[in-house]
Protein backbone atom coordinates (compact mmCIF):
# COMPACT_ATOMS: atom_id res chain seq x y z
CA UNK A 1 0.00 0.00 0.00
CA UNK A 2 1.19 3.75 -0.47
CA UNK A 3 1.53 4.95 2.69
CA UNK A 4 2.91 8.11 1.67
CA UNK A 5 0.21 8.68 -0.88
CA UNK A 6 -2.41 8.17 2.39
CA UNK A 7 -0.47 10.43 4.07
CA UNK A 8 -0.48 13.44 1.89
CA UNK A 9 -3.99 12.99 0.86
CA UNK A 10 -4.88 12.48 5.59
CA UNK A 11 -2.93 16.40 5.37
CA UNK A 12 -4.21 17.75 2.34
CA UNK A 13 -8.03 17.10 4.05
CA UNK A 14 -6.92 18.20 6.99
CA UNK A 15 -5.38 21.81 6.16
CA UNK A 16 -8.44 21.78 3.67
CA UNK A 17 -11.12 21.66 6.65
CA UNK A 18 -9.30 24.14 8.85
CA UNK A 19 -9.10 26.68 6.06
CA UNK A 20 -12.92 26.03 5.45
CA UNK A 21 -13.65 26.07 8.79
CA UNK A 22 -11.89 29.50 9.20
CA UNK A 23 -13.37 30.90 5.58
CA UNK A 24 -16.58 29.00 5.43
CA UNK A 25 -17.88 30.43 8.64
CA UNK A 26 -18.03 34.32 7.91
CA UNK A 27 -19.18 33.20 4.48
CA UNK A 28 -22.11 31.71 5.28
CA UNK A 29 -23.23 34.33 7.85
CA UNK A 30 -23.04 36.78 5.05
CA UNK A 31 -25.25 34.76 2.75
CA UNK A 32 -27.52 33.95 5.68
CA UNK A 33 -27.98 37.53 7.17
CA UNK A 34 -27.05 39.91 4.78
CA UNK A 35 -29.44 41.87 3.38
CA UNK A 36 -27.94 42.13 0.20
CA UNK A 37 -29.95 41.39 -2.94
CA UNK A 38 -27.74 39.43 -5.06
CA UNK A 39 -26.16 37.40 -2.35
CA UNK A 40 -28.17 34.32 -4.39
CA UNK A 41 -25.13 35.18 -6.88
CA UNK A 42 -22.43 33.80 -4.16
CA UNK A 43 -23.90 31.19 -3.35
CA UNK A 44 -24.05 30.10 -7.02
CA UNK A 45 -20.88 30.15 -7.20
CA UNK A 46 -20.38 28.67 -3.92
CA UNK A 47 -22.40 25.63 -5.42
CA UNK A 48 -20.17 25.46 -8.97
CA UNK A 49 -18.41 22.62 -7.46
CA UNK A 50 -21.17 20.25 -7.16
CA UNK A 51 -22.14 20.55 -10.75
CA UNK A 52 -18.91 21.05 -12.30
CA UNK A 53 -16.47 18.41 -13.64
CA UNK A 54 -13.47 18.64 -11.74
CA UNK A 55 -11.33 18.61 -14.57
CA UNK A 56 -13.30 21.77 -15.45
CA UNK A 57 -12.44 23.61 -12.05
CA UNK A 58 -8.89 22.09 -11.95
CA UNK A 59 -7.98 24.02 -15.45
CA UNK A 60 -9.52 27.11 -14.55
CA UNK A 61 -7.56 27.18 -11.09
CA UNK A 62 -4.09 25.72 -13.32
CA UNK A 63 -4.88 28.83 -15.71
CA UNK A 64 -4.92 30.89 -12.83
CA UNK A 65 -2.68 30.43 -11.00
CA UNK A 66 0.24 29.14 -13.72
CA UNK A 67 2.40 31.72 -14.67
CA UNK A 68 0.66 33.40 -17.30
CA UNK A 69 -1.66 34.69 -15.04
CA UNK A 70 -0.91 37.74 -12.28
CA UNK A 71 -1.84 36.10 -9.51
CA UNK A 72 0.66 33.04 -10.43
CA UNK A 73 2.87 35.37 -11.36
CA UNK A 74 2.95 37.68 -8.16
CA UNK A 75 2.97 34.54 -5.93
CA UNK A 76 5.85 33.27 -8.17
CA UNK A 77 7.76 36.51 -7.03
CA UNK A 78 6.94 36.19 -3.60
CA UNK A 79 7.44 32.54 -2.49
CA UNK A 80 10.28 32.00 -5.10
CA UNK A 81 8.36 29.35 -6.98
CA UNK A 82 4.80 28.55 -8.82
CA UNK A 83 1.61 27.20 -7.60
CA UNK A 84 1.32 24.52 -10.09
CA UNK A 85 2.20 21.12 -9.37
CA UNK A 86 2.69 21.97 -5.20
CA UNK A 87 0.86 20.71 -1.91
CA UNK A 88 -0.42 24.73 -1.78
CA UNK A 89 -1.48 24.98 -5.32
CA UNK A 90 -3.35 21.42 -4.72
CA UNK A 91 -4.33 22.77 -1.26
CA UNK A 92 -6.14 26.06 -2.69
CA UNK A 93 -7.84 23.59 -5.69
CA UNK A 94 -9.23 21.49 -2.78
CA UNK A 95 -10.52 24.49 -1.12
CA UNK A 96 -12.79 25.67 -3.78
CA UNK A 97 -13.55 22.27 -4.80
CA UNK A 98 -15.00 21.11 -1.21
CA UNK A 99 -16.28 24.75 -0.52
CA UNK A 100 -20.02 24.03 -0.98
CA UNK A 101 -19.50 21.04 1.08
CA UNK A 102 -18.80 23.39 4.44
CA UNK A 103 -20.77 26.49 3.12
CA UNK A 104 -24.07 24.99 2.24
CA UNK A 105 -24.42 22.88 5.86
CA UNK A 106 -23.15 25.99 7.92
CA UNK A 107 -25.53 28.13 6.13
CA UNK A 108 -28.43 25.80 6.30
CA UNK A 109 -28.10 25.65 10.32
CA UNK A 110 -27.44 28.99 11.01
CA UNK A 111 -30.61 30.05 8.39
CA UNK A 112 -32.74 27.42 10.69
CA UNK A 113 -32.21 29.52 14.53
CA UNK A 114 -35.10 30.79 15.10
CA UNK A 115 -34.51 34.42 14.18
CA UNK A 116 -36.82 35.60 17.18
CA UNK A 117 -34.08 34.68 19.72
CA UNK A 118 -31.44 36.90 17.78
CA UNK A 119 -33.93 39.49 18.39
CA UNK A 120 -34.23 38.97 21.90
CA UNK A 121 -30.70 38.87 22.13
CA UNK A 122 -30.23 42.56 20.22
CA UNK A 123 -32.95 44.04 23.17
CA UNK A 124 -30.38 42.48 26.00
CA UNK A 125 -28.09 44.67 24.18
CA UNK A 126 -25.82 42.38 22.67
CA UNK A 127 -24.19 43.37 19.40
CA UNK A 128 -25.21 41.35 16.12
CA UNK A 129 -21.41 39.76 16.19
CA UNK A 130 -21.62 38.51 20.16
CA UNK A 131 -25.26 37.29 19.27
CA UNK A 132 -23.69 35.26 16.43
CA UNK A 133 -21.16 34.10 18.24
CA UNK A 134 -23.19 33.38 21.62
CA UNK A 135 -26.04 32.18 20.53
CA UNK A 136 -26.07 30.84 16.54
CA UNK A 137 -23.08 29.31 16.37
CA UNK A 138 -23.38 26.71 19.54
CA UNK A 139 -27.26 25.99 17.90
CA UNK A 140 -25.30 25.19 14.84
CA UNK A 141 -22.62 22.86 16.07
CA UNK A 142 -23.75 20.30 14.43
CA UNK A 143 -24.04 21.80 10.76
CA UNK A 144 -20.74 22.57 11.85
CA UNK A 145 -19.89 19.32 12.13
CA UNK A 146 -21.58 17.97 9.07
CA UNK A 147 -19.79 20.27 7.36
CA UNK A 148 -16.57 19.49 8.59
CA UNK A 149 -16.49 16.13 8.18
CA UNK A 150 -17.91 16.29 4.84
CA UNK A 151 -15.47 18.56 3.21
CA UNK A 152 -12.76 15.98 4.79
CA UNK A 153 -13.98 13.20 3.61
CA UNK A 154 -14.95 14.88 0.13
CA UNK A 155 -11.24 16.24 0.12
CA UNK A 156 -9.73 12.64 0.83
CA UNK A 157 -11.60 11.71 -2.31
CA UNK A 158 -10.89 14.03 -4.84
CA UNK A 159 -9.07 12.96 -7.80
CA UNK A 160 -9.72 15.27 -11.12
CA UNK A 161 -8.92 18.24 -9.73
CA UNK A 162 -5.70 17.13 -8.14
CA UNK A 163 -4.45 15.18 -11.58
CA UNK A 164 -5.00 18.76 -12.98
CA UNK A 165 -3.33 21.12 -10.26
CA UNK A 166 -1.17 18.85 -9.28
CA UNK A 167 0.03 16.31 -11.16
CA UNK A 168 1.58 13.04 -9.97
CA UNK A 169 4.36 13.72 -7.72
CA UNK A 170 5.16 11.00 -4.86
CA UNK A 171 4.94 12.72 -1.84
CA UNK A 172 3.91 16.33 -3.13
CA UNK A 173 1.23 15.90 -4.92
CA UNK A 174 0.66 12.21 -5.25
CA UNK A 175 -2.89 11.72 -3.49
CA UNK A 176 -4.37 8.26 -2.27
CA UNK A 177 -6.62 8.62 -5.49
CA UNK A 178 -3.90 9.13 -8.08
CA UNK A 179 -2.32 6.29 -6.48
CA UNK A 180 -5.01 4.34 -6.75
CA UNK A 181 -5.24 4.42 -11.02
CA UNK A 182 -1.66 4.60 -10.83
CA UNK A 183 -1.86 1.08 -9.53
CA UNK A 184 -4.75 -0.29 -11.87
CA UNK A 185 -2.38 1.06 -15.18
CA UNK A 186 0.14 -0.45 -13.91
CA UNK A 187 -1.99 -3.94 -13.74
CA UNK A 188 -0.62 -3.94 -10.02
CA UNK A 189 -4.20 -4.58 -8.66
CA UNK A 190 -3.38 -5.84 -5.34
CA UNK A 191 -1.98 -2.96 -4.31
CA UNK A 192 -5.09 -0.98 -5.71
CA UNK A 193 -7.70 -3.18 -4.14
CA UNK A 194 -6.06 -2.60 -0.34
CA UNK A 195 -5.82 1.05 -0.93
CA UNK A 196 -9.43 1.42 -2.61
CA UNK A 197 -10.97 -1.05 0.89
CA UNK A 198 -9.33 1.39 3.20
CA UNK A 199 -10.62 4.47 1.55
CA UNK A 200 -14.23 2.88 1.25
CA UNK A 201 -14.18 2.24 4.47
CA UNK A 202 -12.55 5.13 5.95
CA UNK A 203 -15.68 7.09 3.98
CA UNK A 204 -18.25 4.61 5.12
CA UNK A 205 -17.19 5.52 8.62
CA UNK A 206 -17.25 8.98 8.34
CA UNK A 207 -20.66 9.62 6.50
CA UNK A 208 -22.03 6.74 8.95
CA UNK A 209 -21.10 9.00 11.86
CA UNK A 210 -22.35 11.99 10.49
CA UNK A 211 -25.80 10.71 9.74
CA UNK A 212 -25.33 9.46 13.42
CA UNK A 213 -24.81 12.71 14.13
CA UNK A 214 -27.68 14.20 12.38
CA UNK A 215 -29.75 11.37 14.13
CA UNK A 216 -29.38 12.10 17.45
CA UNK A 217 -27.72 8.72 18.13
CA UNK A 218 -25.04 10.35 20.26
CA UNK A 219 -26.31 13.69 21.16
CA UNK A 220 -29.03 14.11 23.18
CA UNK A 221 -32.33 16.13 21.48
CA UNK A 222 -32.69 19.69 21.69
CA UNK B 1 -40.70 60.02 30.63
CA UNK B 2 -42.57 60.94 27.58
CA UNK B 3 -43.17 58.82 24.82
CA UNK B 4 -43.70 60.31 21.23
CA UNK B 5 -44.28 58.04 18.58
CA UNK B 6 -44.55 59.45 14.96
CA UNK B 7 -43.43 56.70 12.35
CA UNK B 8 -44.94 55.37 9.19
CA UNK B 9 -44.27 52.56 7.65
CA UNK B 10 -45.44 50.62 4.79
CA UNK B 11 -44.63 46.67 4.18
CA UNK B 12 -44.22 44.94 1.05
CA UNK B 13 -47.48 42.75 1.84
CA UNK B 14 -49.32 46.32 1.53
CA UNK B 15 -49.86 46.95 5.32
CA UNK B 16 -49.18 50.13 7.03
CA UNK B 17 -48.56 51.49 10.25
CA UNK B 18 -49.20 55.36 10.45
CA UNK B 19 -48.60 56.08 14.21
CA UNK B 20 -48.93 59.94 16.14
CA UNK B 21 -48.56 58.38 19.60
CA UNK B 22 -47.41 61.15 22.45
CA UNK B 23 -47.48 59.84 26.10
CA UNK B 24 -46.40 60.44 29.70
CA UNK B 25 -45.05 57.52 31.06
CA UNK B 26 -44.43 57.57 34.36
CA UNK B 27 -42.61 54.89 36.91
CA UNK B 28 -44.69 52.03 37.40
CA UNK B 29 -47.14 53.11 34.88
CA UNK B 30 -48.14 51.20 31.99
CA UNK B 31 -49.91 51.92 28.67
CA UNK B 32 -51.82 49.51 26.46
CA UNK B 33 -51.90 48.89 23.04
CA UNK B 34 -54.82 47.69 22.80
CA UNK B 35 -57.00 46.77 18.96
CA UNK B 36 -58.47 43.56 16.86
CA UNK B 37 -55.66 41.12 15.46
CA UNK B 38 -53.73 42.53 12.61
CA UNK B 39 -54.28 46.30 13.51
CA UNK B 40 -50.85 46.60 13.68
CA UNK B 41 -49.96 46.80 17.62
CA UNK B 42 -47.17 44.64 17.47
CA UNK B 43 -45.37 46.01 14.62
CA UNK B 44 -45.83 49.83 16.21
CA UNK B 45 -44.02 47.56 19.51
CA UNK B 46 -41.46 46.30 17.11
CA UNK B 47 -41.00 50.32 15.52
CA UNK B 48 -40.52 51.11 19.93
CA UNK B 49 -37.83 48.49 20.06
CA UNK B 50 -35.49 49.19 17.16
CA UNK B 51 -36.83 45.27 15.83
CA UNK B 52 -38.83 47.93 12.83
CA UNK B 53 -37.23 50.78 11.52
CA UNK B 54 -40.27 53.15 10.30
CA UNK B 55 -40.03 54.78 6.28
CA UNK B 56 -40.29 58.15 8.38
CA UNK B 57 -40.97 60.08 11.17
CA UNK B 58 -39.21 60.05 15.14
CA UNK B 59 -39.20 57.75 17.69
CA UNK B 60 -38.48 59.25 21.19
CA UNK B 61 -38.63 58.32 25.04
CA UNK B 62 -37.68 61.25 27.23
CA UNK B 63 -34.31 62.61 26.24
CA UNK B 64 -33.42 59.69 23.76
CA UNK B 65 -33.94 60.19 20.42
CA UNK B 66 -34.60 56.29 18.78
CA UNK B 67 -35.40 57.38 15.17
CA UNK B 68 -35.33 60.60 13.26
CA UNK B 69 -36.17 60.27 9.73
CA UNK B 70 -35.36 64.07 8.91
CA UNK B 71 -31.97 64.11 10.64
CA UNK B 72 -31.34 60.36 9.90
CA UNK B 73 -30.99 59.50 13.44
CA UNK B 74 -31.16 55.71 14.51
CA UNK B 75 -30.23 53.77 17.38
CA UNK B 76 -30.70 49.92 17.24
CA UNK B 77 -32.37 48.16 19.93
CA UNK B 78 -29.16 47.25 21.57
CA UNK B 79 -28.78 51.02 22.38
CA UNK B 80 -31.82 51.56 23.98
CA UNK B 81 -31.86 49.64 27.20
CA UNK B 82 -35.12 48.02 26.62
CA UNK B 83 -37.01 44.73 28.11
CA UNK B 84 -38.98 42.87 25.68
CA UNK B 85 -40.95 40.23 26.05
CA UNK B 86 -42.53 38.44 23.18
CA UNK B 87 -45.53 36.59 22.67
CA UNK B 88 -43.96 33.05 22.41
CA UNK B 89 -40.96 32.52 25.13
CA UNK B 90 -37.71 33.53 23.71
CA UNK B 91 -35.49 31.26 26.09
CA UNK B 92 -31.78 30.53 24.86
CA UNK B 93 -32.42 26.56 25.13
CA UNK B 94 -28.39 25.85 25.48
CA UNK B 95 -28.18 28.40 28.26
CA UNK B 96 -29.46 27.53 32.15
CA UNK B 97 -32.24 29.44 33.58
CA UNK B 98 -30.14 31.70 35.07
CA UNK B 99 -26.94 31.79 32.75
CA UNK B 100 -31.12 33.57 30.24
CA UNK B 101 -31.70 36.15 33.05
CA UNK B 102 -27.49 37.10 33.23
CA UNK B 103 -27.32 36.98 29.23
CA UNK B 104 -27.47 41.02 28.72
CA UNK B 105 -24.16 41.29 30.84
CA UNK B 106 -25.78 41.26 34.14
CA UNK B 107 -23.64 39.99 37.07
CA UNK B 108 -25.98 39.75 39.90
CA UNK B 109 -29.73 39.15 40.05
CA UNK B 110 -31.41 41.61 41.90
CA UNK B 111 -33.63 40.49 44.83
CA UNK B 112 -36.71 42.13 43.08
CA UNK B 113 -36.41 39.97 40.05
CA UNK B 114 -35.13 36.91 41.86
CA UNK B 115 -38.28 35.68 43.32
CA UNK B 116 -40.10 35.12 39.89
CA UNK B 117 -38.11 32.64 39.11
CA UNK B 118 -36.63 31.25 42.40
CA UNK B 119 -38.57 28.02 42.26
CA UNK B 120 -37.53 26.87 38.73
CA UNK B 121 -34.21 28.40 38.30
CA UNK B 122 -32.88 25.10 38.97
CA UNK B 123 -35.01 23.16 36.27
CA UNK B 124 -33.44 22.61 32.58
CA UNK B 125 -34.58 25.48 30.28
CA UNK B 126 -35.96 22.94 27.63
CA UNK B 127 -38.31 21.65 30.09
CA UNK B 128 -39.97 24.27 31.29
CA UNK B 129 -43.57 24.73 30.49
CA UNK B 130 -44.89 27.83 28.29
CA UNK B 131 -45.64 30.07 31.87
CA UNK B 132 -42.85 29.10 33.07
CA UNK B 133 -40.47 30.06 30.32
CA UNK B 134 -42.50 33.51 30.10
CA UNK B 135 -41.59 34.04 33.65
CA UNK B 136 -38.05 33.73 32.88
CA UNK B 137 -38.26 35.58 29.54
CA UNK B 138 -39.80 38.45 32.07
CA UNK B 139 -37.02 38.16 34.08
CA UNK B 140 -34.62 38.23 32.29
CA UNK B 141 -36.02 41.14 30.58
CA UNK B 142 -36.38 43.36 33.92
CA UNK B 143 -33.05 41.82 35.30
CA UNK B 144 -31.06 44.59 33.46
CA UNK B 145 -32.69 47.45 34.82
CA UNK B 146 -34.68 48.88 31.25
CA UNK B 147 -35.80 51.77 31.71
CA UNK B 148 -38.38 50.90 29.50
CA UNK B 149 -40.40 47.27 29.41
CA UNK B 150 -41.85 45.80 26.11
CA UNK B 151 -44.46 43.20 26.16
CA UNK B 152 -46.10 41.47 23.09
CA UNK B 153 -49.53 39.70 24.51
CA UNK B 154 -46.87 38.20 26.48
CA UNK B 155 -49.78 35.95 28.70
CA UNK B 156 -51.40 34.92 25.05
CA UNK B 157 -49.87 31.18 24.84
CA UNK B 158 -50.35 30.94 29.14
CA UNK B 159 -53.63 28.79 30.75
CA UNK B 160 -55.83 31.04 32.44
CA UNK B 161 -54.70 30.69 36.44
CA UNK B 162 -51.33 31.33 35.43
CA UNK B 163 -52.27 34.26 33.40
CA UNK B 164 -53.99 35.80 36.57
CA UNK B 165 -51.00 35.07 38.68
CA UNK B 166 -48.63 36.59 36.27
CA UNK B 167 -50.25 39.67 35.26
CA UNK B 168 -51.13 40.32 39.11
CA UNK B 169 -46.77 39.57 39.62
CA UNK B 170 -46.37 42.07 36.46
CA UNK B 171 -47.92 44.35 38.04
CA UNK B 172 -46.47 44.63 41.76
CA UNK B 173 -43.06 44.04 40.03
CA UNK B 174 -43.44 47.14 37.89
CA UNK B 175 -44.31 49.16 40.58
CA UNK B 176 -41.54 48.28 43.03
CA UNK B 177 -38.77 48.88 40.40
CA UNK B 178 -40.65 51.62 38.90
CA UNK B 179 -40.54 50.82 35.57
CA UNK B 180 -43.07 52.00 32.48
CA UNK B 181 -43.93 49.51 30.55
CA UNK B 182 -45.89 49.27 27.00
CA UNK B 183 -48.36 46.11 26.82
CA UNK B 184 -50.27 45.09 23.46
CA UNK B 185 -53.39 43.03 24.12
CA UNK B 186 -56.13 42.38 22.03
CA UNK B 187 -58.00 41.31 25.40
CA UNK B 188 -59.92 43.88 26.96
CA UNK B 189 -60.21 42.27 30.42
CA UNK B 190 -56.01 42.73 30.18
CA UNK B 191 -56.06 46.06 28.87
CA UNK B 192 -58.46 47.15 31.97
CA UNK B 193 -56.74 44.79 34.59
CA UNK B 194 -53.49 46.00 33.15
CA UNK B 195 -53.36 49.45 32.14
CA UNK B 196 -53.05 53.16 33.12
CA UNK B 197 -53.44 54.41 30.14
CA UNK B 198 -55.12 52.69 26.77
CA UNK B 199 -54.36 53.61 23.11
CA UNK B 200 -56.93 52.15 20.81
CA UNK B 201 -55.29 50.54 17.60
CA UNK B 202 -57.30 50.22 14.29
CA UNK B 203 -55.89 49.56 10.97
CA UNK B 204 -52.57 50.63 11.94
CA UNK B 205 -53.40 54.29 13.60
CA UNK B 206 -54.05 55.16 16.77
CA UNK B 207 -57.28 56.24 16.75
CA UNK B 208 -57.98 57.18 20.49
CA UNK B 209 -55.41 57.64 23.79
CA UNK B 210 -56.15 57.96 27.80
CA UNK B 211 -57.19 56.93 30.66
CA UNK B 212 -58.34 53.39 30.77
CA UNK B 213 -61.97 53.86 32.34
CA UNK B 214 -62.45 57.09 30.19
CA UNK B 215 -61.45 55.05 27.05
CA UNK B 216 -63.55 52.36 27.42
CA UNK B 217 -66.64 54.48 28.66
CA UNK B 218 -66.45 57.32 26.13
CA UNK B 219 -64.83 55.87 23.03
CA UNK B 220 -64.26 58.66 20.35
CA UNK B 221 -65.79 57.18 17.62
CA UNK B 222 -67.93 54.28 15.60
CA UNK B 223 -64.94 52.33 15.43
CA UNK B 224 -63.48 52.45 18.73
CA UNK B 225 -66.69 51.43 20.08
CA UNK B 226 -66.75 48.65 18.05
CA UNK B 227 -63.53 47.31 18.86
CA UNK B 228 -63.94 48.26 22.77
CA UNK B 229 -67.63 47.05 23.00
CA UNK B 230 -69.83 49.75 24.39
CA UNK B 231 -70.32 49.93 28.47
CA UNK B 232 -69.88 52.24 31.18
CA UNK B 233 -66.77 51.39 32.74
CA UNK B 234 -66.69 52.70 36.54
CA UNK B 235 -63.68 52.70 39.21
CA UNK B 236 -65.01 50.81 42.39
CA UNK B 237 -64.34 49.14 45.49
CA UNK B 238 -65.93 46.15 46.51
CA UNK B 239 -67.00 46.67 50.23
CA UNK B 240 -69.01 43.63 50.78
CA UNK B 241 -70.01 39.98 50.34
CA UNK B 242 -72.19 37.34 51.40
CA UNK B 243 -74.52 34.80 49.56
CA UNK B 244 -72.79 34.97 46.07
CA UNK B 245 -73.37 38.60 45.90
CA UNK B 246 -70.65 41.53 46.38
CA UNK B 247 -71.51 45.00 47.15
CA UNK B 248 -69.30 47.65 45.33
CA UNK B 249 -68.80 50.97 46.17
CA UNK B 250 -68.58 53.61 43.20
CA UNK B 251 -68.04 57.15 44.86
CA UNK B 252 -71.10 57.58 47.11
CA UNK B 253 -73.36 54.76 45.48
CA UNK B 254 -73.38 51.04 46.21
CA UNK B 255 -74.49 48.12 43.58
CA UNK B 256 -75.15 45.01 44.41
CA UNK B 257 -73.27 42.51 42.03
CA UNK B 258 -73.50 38.84 41.53
CA UNK B 259 -70.37 36.78 42.28
CA UNK B 260 -68.77 34.95 39.38
CA UNK B 261 -65.34 34.37 40.25
CA UNK B 262 -63.92 35.08 43.87
CA UNK B 263 -62.94 38.81 44.54
CA UNK B 264 -61.35 39.63 47.97
CA UNK B 265 -63.47 42.32 49.86
CA UNK B 266 -61.48 45.42 49.89
CA UNK B 267 -60.76 44.75 46.16
CA UNK B 268 -59.79 47.48 43.58
CA UNK B 269 -62.15 46.87 40.19
CA UNK B 270 -64.22 48.24 36.95
CA UNK B 271 -67.61 47.73 37.47
CA UNK B 272 -68.60 47.53 33.68
CA UNK B 273 -72.26 47.93 32.68
CA UNK B 274 -73.48 47.54 29.22
CA UNK B 275 -76.00 50.36 28.19
CA UNK B 276 -78.96 47.86 27.14
CA UNK B 277 -78.89 47.01 30.37
CA UNK B 278 -79.90 49.92 32.42
CA UNK B 279 -83.98 49.87 32.67
CA UNK B 280 -85.37 53.56 33.54
CA UNK B 281 -88.47 54.11 35.52
CA UNK B 282 -89.99 57.20 36.57
CA UNK B 283 -89.90 57.67 40.71
CA UNK B 284 -93.42 56.74 41.07
CA UNK B 285 -93.51 53.26 39.89
CA UNK B 286 -89.98 51.67 41.06
CA UNK B 287 -92.09 48.65 41.76
CA UNK B 288 -91.06 45.12 43.29
CA UNK B 289 -89.39 43.20 40.71
CA UNK B 290 -86.36 41.07 41.22
CA UNK B 291 -83.62 43.56 40.11
CA UNK B 292 -81.40 44.40 42.69
CA UNK B 293 -79.94 47.77 42.26
CA UNK B 294 -82.29 51.09 41.80
CA UNK B 295 -80.22 53.94 41.04
CA UNK B 296 -81.74 57.39 41.40
CA UNK B 297 -80.14 60.18 39.27
CA UNK B 298 -80.79 63.06 37.37
CA UNK B 299 -81.05 63.01 33.13
CA UNK B 300 -78.19 64.92 31.83
CA UNK B 301 -77.92 64.78 28.32
CA UNK B 302 -80.34 62.56 25.42
CA UNK B 303 -78.88 61.45 22.38
CA UNK B 304 -80.71 59.75 19.18
CA UNK B 305 -79.53 56.61 17.78
CA UNK B 306 -81.76 56.02 15.17
CA UNK B 307 -84.80 54.41 16.95
CA UNK B 308 -83.04 54.07 19.69
CA UNK B 309 -81.76 56.91 22.60
CA UNK B 310 -78.90 57.22 24.28
CA UNK B 311 -79.30 58.23 27.84
CA UNK B 312 -76.81 59.40 29.76
CA UNK B 313 -77.43 59.65 34.01
CA UNK B 314 -75.85 61.66 36.74
CA UNK B 315 -76.52 58.97 39.27
CA UNK B 316 -72.95 60.00 41.11
CA UNK B 317 -71.35 58.84 38.42
CA UNK B 318 -72.06 58.90 34.90
CA UNK B 319 -74.20 55.96 33.06
CA UNK B 320 -75.44 55.41 30.02
CA UNK B 321 -79.10 53.81 29.39
CA UNK B 322 -80.33 52.87 26.15
CA UNK B 323 -84.23 53.28 25.31
CA UNK B 324 -86.62 53.01 22.75
CA UNK B 325 -87.72 56.30 21.29
CA UNK B 326 -91.66 55.19 22.67
CA UNK B 327 -90.32 54.20 26.06
CA UNK B 328 -88.87 58.10 26.22
CA UNK B 329 -91.83 59.51 24.99
CA UNK B 330 -94.01 57.51 27.34
CA UNK B 331 -91.82 58.04 30.18
CA UNK B 332 -91.54 62.52 28.99
CA UNK B 333 -87.68 62.00 29.60
CA UNK B 334 -85.84 65.16 28.81
CA UNK B 335 -82.80 66.37 30.34
CA UNK B 336 -83.11 67.17 34.37
CA UNK B 337 -85.80 64.72 34.76
CA UNK B 338 -85.36 62.45 38.07
CA UNK B 339 -85.21 58.96 37.09
CA UNK B 340 -84.59 55.81 38.73
CA UNK B 341 -82.35 53.52 37.12
CA UNK B 342 -82.25 49.39 37.31
CA UNK B 343 -79.69 47.43 37.04
CA UNK B 344 -80.00 43.66 37.38
CA UNK B 345 -76.79 42.29 39.70
CA UNK B 346 -76.17 39.81 36.91
CA UNK B 347 -75.54 42.56 34.37
CA UNK B 348 -72.84 43.92 36.44
CA UNK B 349 -69.28 42.21 35.40
CA UNK B 350 -66.36 42.90 37.46
CA UNK B 351 -62.85 43.27 35.98
CA UNK B 352 -60.18 43.07 39.56
CA UNK B 353 -57.08 45.49 38.48
CA UNK B 354 -53.82 43.86 38.35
Amino acid sequence: MDWTALWLSVRLATATTVVLLAIGIPMAYWIVFSPRRWKFVIEAIVALPLVLPPTVLGFYVLIAIGPLSPVGRAYARIAGHGLPFTFEGLLLASVLYSMPFAVQPFSTEFASVDRRLLEASWTLGVSRLETFRRIVLPLSIRGIVSGVVLSFAHTLGEFGVVLMVGGNLPGVTRTVSISIYDSVQSLDYGAASQTSLLLLIVSFLILASTYGLQRSVWVKPR
Amino acid sequence: MTLDVRAAQRFPSGFAVDVMLACDLRGGSMLVLFGPSGAGKTTILRQIAGLERPDRGSIRFGDDVWFDSARGAWCPPQGRRLGVVFQQPTLFPHLSVLDNIRYGGVRHVSDTVMPLVADIAARPTKQLSGGEAQRVSLARALARGPQLLLLDEPFASVDTPTRSRLRRDLRSLLQQLETPAILVTHDRTEAMAMGDLVAVVIDGRIRQVGAVADVFSHPADAAVAASLGVESVLPARVTAASQGLLTVAIGAAALHVAEREPIAVGAHVYACIRAEDVTLETAQDAGHASVRNHLGGTIVSIASEGPIDRVTLDCGFALDALITRRSRDELQLVPGSRVTAAIKATSVHLVPLG
